[in-house]
């Protein structure tokens, strides 16, 4: 049966169940530590394309299209995540 | 930017923020699907499956001259991020000429850097000037 979950900042997630296949476990952390790259100040911001909605249209964003102007590019975990 | 759809930010912005914000949101609320840029980007929480709090300041070079990154309980303080940009704009003004010592903030006083400036910091800034009044 479904189990309540508290509505919190942090977004619950699931994953599949039963036991994990250990090869399978090894690849993906090598993947990630290939992913994962620190960002430096200083360096050139890496560029990206995104949709997105501003102002009641879906838009696509590219971020070298602000060369020229100040740019504040923020994260968060989810829409509707309270703070 | 997180990685929910474009369609949600519609909603989210419909239904909530614009009881917040007069006119809603100004700014594009991106969509990061699979958490492609908050990977790059080093925000991107693997197990959780969402970008964290992560904010950076990017100069018109589109060089990167600061970052924050709080955990999902933690909200920003927009007001530091303002006096941030403020600072980064005033050296790049100044082509570096002019520096902002700790608890600068704007009206208060920059720092020259240079020769004449070694080891004479503590006759032009004193602790006291690192707080807010």
């Amino acid at each position: 049966m479904a189990e309540k979950v508290a509505a919190g900042c942090a977004r619950p997630t699931g994953g599949p169940v039963g036991e994990e296949v250990h090869e399978e476990t090894e690849q993906k952390q090598n993947t990630v530590k290939e992913e994962r790259s620190m960002i430096m100040v200083g360096q050139k911001a890496p560029d990206f394309t995104a949709p997105g909605y501003q102002k009641g249209e879906f838009v696509n964003i590219k971020l070298s299209d602000y060369l020229g102007k100040w740019v504040l590019l923020c994260f968060y975990p989810g829409d509707f995540t309270f703070v | 930017m997180s990685i929910d759809s474009m369609f949600v930010h519609k909603m989210w912005n419909e239904d909530e923020l614009e009881k917040m914000v007069d006119g809603g949101v100004p700014f594009p609320m991106l969509s990061d699907a699979g958490g492609k840029v908050g990977k790059v980007y080093g925000v991107f929480d693997e197990n959780a499956g969402v970008e964290a709090r992560g904010r950076f300041i990017i100069d018109p070079d589109g060089v990167v001259q600061g970052y924050e990154v709080l955990t999902p309980p933690v909200g920003r303080n927009v007001n530091e991020t303002f006096r941030q940009v403020q600072a980064f704009q005033l050296v790049r003004e100044t082509k570096g000429a002019e520096a902002t010592p700790s608890g600068w903030k704007p009206g208060k006083k920059t720092l020259k850097p240079g020769i004449n400036l070694v080891g004479k910091v503590w006759k032009e800034w004193t602790t006291d000037m690192a707080f807010d009044e």
